[in-house]
């Protein structure tokens, strides 16, 4: 904490972007303009009647106490002044001032040194998103990829806890302060990923979560990944906007395209239209990742299957993924019963709500 | 004079002896009823009088003190009128008190002298037999409910006269005929009318074979209600002890026609039942919804919408196959030995899994597992999911018939009995911990499958048992002595989810 990695300036930014939260959600929709704007503008523009008042408090503003207080809840300042600040972040048109994070500085610094790749989606997401969201989780995990996203209920929580899984690196971005889960009731998730990764915010510790704070959050998710992976998305979702603040800055974008019925598959299949990598599974990020082939997923060890199962398991990936379906198909009930028994012990399939079987990818 | 007469009130379900003691003496005249009486019985006063004398019997001008006998007994209800007009009669010397020591008597007077209709005769013609009376007088509408109980005379009378002249020596009015059954006969729920469902059918049958609760789940209007409706049809006939017993529990609660009751009750109370409603309670107590399904099957429909409060006791009915209700230093002991089918929407909007309609969020989802989750499913043995039949199988012709199934199960059960003969259970589903180790035999590869399952970490030690219980069903359903790998892989895929079982992205 003594070597003093984030400035006096950029600490009071940090302050003064608290102080000034409820005003910035006025500014919603520009949020990230206005995050863009140096204190003195930002004092003007948002404060209103009550500017002199704020200037003088931001004036008065230990930095001194702002430090102390991230020390106190078990953060880590870095600021951008810092040589050691994440590059990737600085391609931002706004980087955020401070980065606080806890877990661990240092091991957050060498995660994004690599090629960390963004997950990220619905919150109400279906069953297969959030198969398809932890198994991409656990194949990149286990290829040495770090997975970044938001911790979010669905699909961000889905892709975090496959990385875990694989007992690999991940870093949650936060919206509020960094010191406590959001949302709340993700709060296992938030100890595991603290003890095995990073949680990371822009906003000091006690600062409680506002709406502009998920668009600037989805920037940094996007700034701090060297790839971003859409699973599941409605139209007007948070998660395109990270794909495109992704496509503004350059970066790899891919997306799990899912049934064109689904409206959760608008959104992914709107950035495949433009032009954003398909994505099946791990091996397709590894490949946009590092080109074609150089790095490969390790394959997910499960028992071979005898042939019955395997017909068992085609009949379910051709749509007969319930008990009801799979009698249509000519498998009596209790076979069926005992195949989906079997299968599912071996790993192969999982039940859904309603009885539905999905085949684990 | 003094004169004393037998009648019965009820305690919960059981009789209770109580003796309706009548005192005359001279002094201002006046009528006292003292022994822990309820309204209906302060009120029996003004009811006797006045049926005395409409009967044409005279009301002693004196001072009559009645007492109802053990006094500490909370007497509840007009089941007492009959007993102490008689006793009036007979302590005023207008009947024979020695004859009336031979008779119990049951029922409430209207003011003209009529004996009305009361409910739980059944039970006190079951007191009256135990206590050792040669003849029990009842309303004359609950003469054939009474005469079920072997062993005791019952005389159905209509009036206080046509009583009184019985015991004076008179003939005993013969019972009245069956009452013909005019209705036409609703067609009992049967499997034969069921298309589709292949799973939910095998689940059914294998919940009454080895009397495991079932969860039901699928969307709106697939049929779940349909399917728990035609669980009594396949379920064993009564004994004759068993039936004795449900009509005795349908008369004290009032809910009772005519005669032995033989279908298996079939109860399916509304999701806003409360606590004492489903489990029974009240001051005094009655019995609930769990007891009225005693022997039966309790239907519970939108398992997900009943207050918790009123599952969670569902609990002790469905560990001990009765409830206690404590009252004022007394337990009631109420039974409630039932089969539990509950049905679930899989979602709040009930189309999860089904088609993309479903919006229920994970939080929503999360919350409606909460809901179902707890100490209730940790009795639901089986889990199936009904799909909405299609077209071609509207088509088909029906798989089973309630008949050949009943056969199945009765065979079943006949298996387990032979098994469990000298232990507290009587069916599989009713095995504990130890009896599960001792009874169900596993073949090397059913173990070896069971033993992957536990490792992958979906079963709990609880759900083990689960597993196991319902494994020695399908095996029983099958008539092999050992439970083998299908079994248990039929049973995986028909178990319950609970708790930590239900592993989904943190």
């Amino acid at each position: 904490m003594n070597d003093r990695r984030a400035c006096d300036r950029c600490l009071k930014r940090t302050w003064l972007l608290a102080r000034l939260s409820g005003h910035l959600d006025q500014a919603r929709g520009r949020a990230e303009e206005v995050l863009e704007l140096a204190d003195t503008e930002l004092l003007a523009a948002l404060a209103g009647p009550r500017r002199g008042a704020v200037a003088a408090e931001y004036e008065r503003v230990q930095p001194r106490a702002i430090r102390h207080r991230v020390g106190a809840a078990g953060l880590e300042p870095i600021c951008r002044c810092d040589p050691g600040y994440p590059q990737r972040l600085l391609a931002l048109s706004s980087p955020p001032s401070v980065l606080h994070v806890g877990g661990g500085l240092e091991r957050l610094l060498e995660i994004v040194s690599g090629e960390p790749v963004a997950i990220v989606g619905a919150r109400r997401a279906s069953g297969y998103g959030l198969e398809v969201a932890g198994s991409l989780g656990r194949g990149l995990g286990s290829a040495g990829v770090a997975v970044v996203s938001g911790m979010a209920i669905g699909i961000d929580s889905a892709a975090h806890a496959g990385a875990l899984d694989a007992a690999a690196h991940t870093v949650a971005v936060l919206p509020g302060g960094a010191e406590q889960p959001y949302p709340p009731g993700k709060r296992s998730l938030y100890n595991r990923i603290r003890g095995a990764g990073a949680v990371v915010s822009e906003l000091p510790p006690g600062t409680a979560v506002r709406r502009w704070m998920f668009p600037a959050r989805n920037r940094i998710i996007a700034g701090l990944s060297a790839a971003t992976v859409v699973v599941e998305a409605r139209e007007r979702s948070g998660a395109l906007l990270t794909a495109a603040r992704a496509v503004e800055l350059g970066r790899a974008v891919g997306a799990v395209p899912g049934r064109v019925t689904s409206p959760l598959a608008t959104g992914p299949h709107r950035l495949l239209t433009r032009g954003a990598t398909i994505v099946r599974g791990p091996q397709d990020v590894l490949d946009l990742l590092f080109g074609c082939g150089v790095r490969t997923a390790p394959a997910q060890t499960r028992p071979a299957l005898a042939d019955d199962l395997e017909r068992v398991l085609r009949k379910i990936s051709d749509g007969h993924d319930t008990i009801a379906a799979l009698a249509r198909a000519g498998l009596p009930a209790d076979q069926a019963l005992t195949a989906l028994s079997a299968l599912e012990l071996a790993g192969y399939v999982r039940r859904e709500a309603g009885g539905r079987y999905m085949v684990v990818p | 004079m003094l004169a004393r007469v037998c009648t019965f009130t009820i305690d919960g379900v059981d009789p209770r002896q109580v003796w309706a003691e009548v005192d005359i003496r001279s002094g201002l005249p006046s009528f006292t009823i003292v022994g822990l009486g309820d309204a209906a019985v302060r009120e029996s006063r003004d009811r006797v009088r006045a049926a005395i004398q409409n009967s044409h019997f005279e009301f002693p001008q004196m001072r009559i003190t009645a007492n109802l006998a053990p006094a500490f007994l909370k007497k509840v209800g007009p089941g007492f009128d009959a007993a102490l007009a008689l006793g009036v009669l007979a302590a005023s010397g207008q009947a024979p008190a020695d004859a009336l020591n031979r008779y119990a008597v049951f029922g409430e007077l209207s003011l003209s002298g009529a004996l009305r209709d009361s409910p739980g005769a059944l039970a006190v013609a079951e007191g009256a037999r135990q206590a050792g009376f040669p003849r029990l007088i009842v309303p004359r509408e609950r003469a054939r409910e009474a005469a079920i109980v072997e062993g005791v005379e019952v005389v159905g009378v209509s009036s206080l006269q046509a009583a009184a002249d019985v015991v004076k020596g008179s003939e005993v009015p013969p019972l009245p005929a069956p009452e013909p059954d005019t209705s036409v006969p609703l067609p009992e729920p049967d499997l034969i009318d069921v298309r589709g469902h292949a799973a939910p059918l095998l689940a059914l049958q294998i919940a009454a074979a080895g009397g495991h609760n079932l969860l039901l789940d699928g969307a709106p209007g697939t049929g779940k209600t349909m399917l728990a409706r035609r669980l009594p049809s396949i379920l064993p006939a009564m004994s004759r002890s068993e039936a004795i017993e449900v009509t005795r529990i349908h008369s004290v609660a009032g809910i009772h026609g005519n005669g032995l009751i033989r279908a298996r009750p079939f109860r399916a109370p509304h999701h806003t039942i409360s606590p004492s409603g489903l489990v029974g309670g009240g001051s005094p107590p009655r019995p609930g919804e769990a007891t009225l399904a005693n022997h039966g099957v309790l239907f519970l429909d939108e398992l997900s919408e009943f207050q918790r409060s009123s599952l969670d006791a569902l609990r002790q009915p469905l560990e001990d196959g009765a409830v206690t209700i404590v009252r004022a230093q007394r337990a009631l002991r109420f039974p409630t030995s039932f089969i539990l089918i509950a049905a679930t929407n899989p979602c709040p909007c009930g189309f999860a899994g089904v088609d993309d309609r479903c919006g229920c969020g994970e939080a929503e989802l999360r919350r409606h597992r909460r809901k179902l989750s707890g100490p209730l499913l940790d009795r639901m043995d089986l889990l199936v999911s009904v799909q909405r039949p299609t077209e071609d199988e509207l088509r088909e012709p029906p798989a089973i018939g309630s008949a050949q199934a009943r056969d199945r199960v009765a065979e079943a059960r006949e298996r387990q009995r032979e098994r469990l003969a000298g232990t507290a259970a009587s069916c599989n589903g009713e095995m504990d911990a130890r009896e599960v180790r001792r009874h169900v035999r596993l073949d090397p590869a059913a173990e070896q499958a069971l033993g992957d399952a536990y490792m992958a970490g979906v079963l709990s030690v609880r759900g083990r048992h689960r597993v196991m219980r319902v494994a020695r069903t399908i095996a029983d359903l099958e008539r092999c002595d050992r439970v083998a790998r299908g079994h248990v892989l039929t049973a995986l895929a028909l178990r319950q989810r609970t708790g930590s079982e239900t592993a989904l992205a943190a």
